[in-house]
């Protein structure tokens, strides 16, 4: 039972977490692919730099934010599985921002003027150019979602790692490893993986049920 | 275009629904947000060693209010309440208690249990710790020795305690003292590997002892006595704090009746904790 809800708080943060992230990282590397602007360059490197981001130090920095002396103190959301998802919001949002930017610069640079030559309007013959790189996406959104499910740094700050309420599967896997129960310690990485593989199966079968 | 994409399938529909359906129901549940919460902050002593799991529910049942335990260090525990972040602190160090409460950041300190540090080290005992008159002599007799000491490192309640116990001998070792600024376990799991020294409570050594080739070498010693208090965050401060609920979780957690489980709280058959709280009366 306790398995399950640990299983649970892991899941619904980082699929929150994720979902946020892509919402906003998706139309923002697909705009940052498609558009010439001045300084695209620098702004591509520092999302791809951002992917090195350590977590434990988003934790702490999040920590300084939620902390009742930091400034949105008066939210009371540090110790929430909802301030678990603001920090790894984080964490996911420069690396699906990112991988969204060159799935669509990946996308055969003819397809878009093809679209419009067609009589597509400008909103259509973009969605033609996400169409194409929709495997990209998927894989961009996938990754978000992998680095946030895998990372422990953030969950323990931010969660406090608290017995039936912030407990995620990571922050188990830390406790038992420091209590010395290297086994199921290990048993708890192989159900993450399950969960992770789970997770992948049915974003897969979304995306195929897709004409 | 001729490979216009479908508008409208009813799988497609009837997949994007469930799809998106799941995913805001999973966003919208990480946001909510439940009342009735107590926020502990305390050493990772009472929380591994199974303590807290075996005395907690019944508080919990009888005033319906949930304990959210954030077992870190002693240093930290002190530094999460201090910026406001807890309710109350469970925590082992009377030193830095005090220092927290003349400050001004804690209130109502309470004694709650006692248990004992102990010096481990490998069975051989090359420094010849076992037999030592006193705790400073035997932390000496590692020094004087040159064998290898694991350190906590990491400002808990041990650490304090190993710091005092080194201030009475001139100092810690220069050569092979080990920082490992990890919890008590993984202080003990290095010392195991590199056959070393070091100093721990006896709870955590008893919960772990199974998987490790080290033995108690000194022990009973008022030297080494290790103290648990209670203390309320103090609302002058923090007015956010959930004071009354603190004030009654220090209430239940010194009665006698709780006192008296803890003292029935066993590992190993050893009983891990004395309680402290309730002073017996003075025979007449």
């Amino acid at each position: 039972m306790e398995l399950l809800g640990i299983i649970w708080v892991s899941l619904r943060v980082s699929l929150a977490a994720t979902t946020l992230a892509a919402l906003a990282s998706v139309p923002l590397g697909f705009w940052i692919a498609v558009r010439e602007f001045p300084g695209k360059r620098v702004v591509v490197v520092i999302l791809n730099t951002l992917f090195s981001l350590p977590t434990v130090v988003v934790g702490l920095l999040v920590y300084g934010l939620l902390s009742h002396s930091g400034p949105l103190g008066s939210l009371k959301l540090l110790y929430t599985p909802a301030g678990m998802t603001l920090g790894q919001w984080i964490l996911a949002t420069p690396v699906i921002t990112a991988l969204t930017y060159a799935a669509t610069k990946g996308v055969d640079e003819r397809v878009r003027p093809t679209a419009l030559t067609l009589g597509a309007d400008g909103w259509q013959a973009g969605l033609m150019v996400l169409r194409e790189a929709r495997y990209g996406l998927l894989a961009a959104v996938v990754a978000g979602f992998g680095r946030v499910i895998s990372e422990v740094g953030a969950a323990i700050m931010i969660g406090g790692n608290i017995r039936g309420y912030t407990r995620t599967i990571t922050t188990a896997i830390a406790l038992e490893t420091s209590k010395g129960e290297f086994q199921i310690g290990l048993i708890l990485g192989v159900i993450l993986l399950a969960v992770a593989l789970s997770v992948n199966l049915f974003v897969h079968a979304f995306l195929r049920a897709r004409p | 275009m001729e490979r216009r994409p479908k508008i409208f399938s009813l799988k497609n529909f009837y997949l994007h629904s469930v799809g998106w359906g799941l995913i805001s129901l999973l966003t919208a549940s990480a946001w909510a947000k439940e009342p009735g919460r107590l926020k502990l902050a305390t050493t990772t002593s009472t929380e591994n060693s199974g303590l807290l799991a075996y005395l907690l529910p019944d508080f919990e049942k009888r005033f319906d209010l949930k304990v959210d335990v954030i077992a870190v260090g002693t240093g930290k525990a002190l530094k999460l309440a201090e910026n406001g972040d807890a309710d109350l602190v469970l925590v082992h160090a009377p030193e830095l208690e005090a220092a927290f409460v003349r400050a001004g950041f804690g209130v109502n300190r309470r004694a709650v249990m006692k248990n004992e540090f102990v010096i481990v080290g490998p069975p051989a005992d090359p420094a010849r710790v076992k037999g030592s008159s006193d705790a400073a002599k035997a932390m000496s007799q590692v020094k004087q020795s040159g064998a290898v000491f694991v350190s906590r490192g990491d400002y808990s309640g041990t650490h304090q305690k190993e710091k005092a116990l080194w201030a009475l001998v001139q100092g810690q070792p220069e050569k092979n003292y080990l920082e490992a600024g990890q919890g008590m376990e993984a202080a003990l799991f290095m010392a195991n590997e590199k056959q070393a020294y070091t100093l721990t409570d006896r709870g955590t050594y008893l919960a772990v002892m199974d998987k490790l080739n080290l033995l108690i070498l000194f022990e009973h010693d008022p030297m080494l006595d290790n103290p648990y208090s209670v203390i309320a965050v103090n609302p002058g401060r923090h007015p956010h704090v959930n004071y009354l609920d603190a004030m009654l979780f220090i209430a239940w957690l010194t009665s006698p009746e709780t006192q008296a489980r803890i003292e029935t709280f066993q590992k190993h058959g050893q009983a891990l904790f004395r309680p402290a709280a309730v002073p017996q009366p003075a025979p007449k």
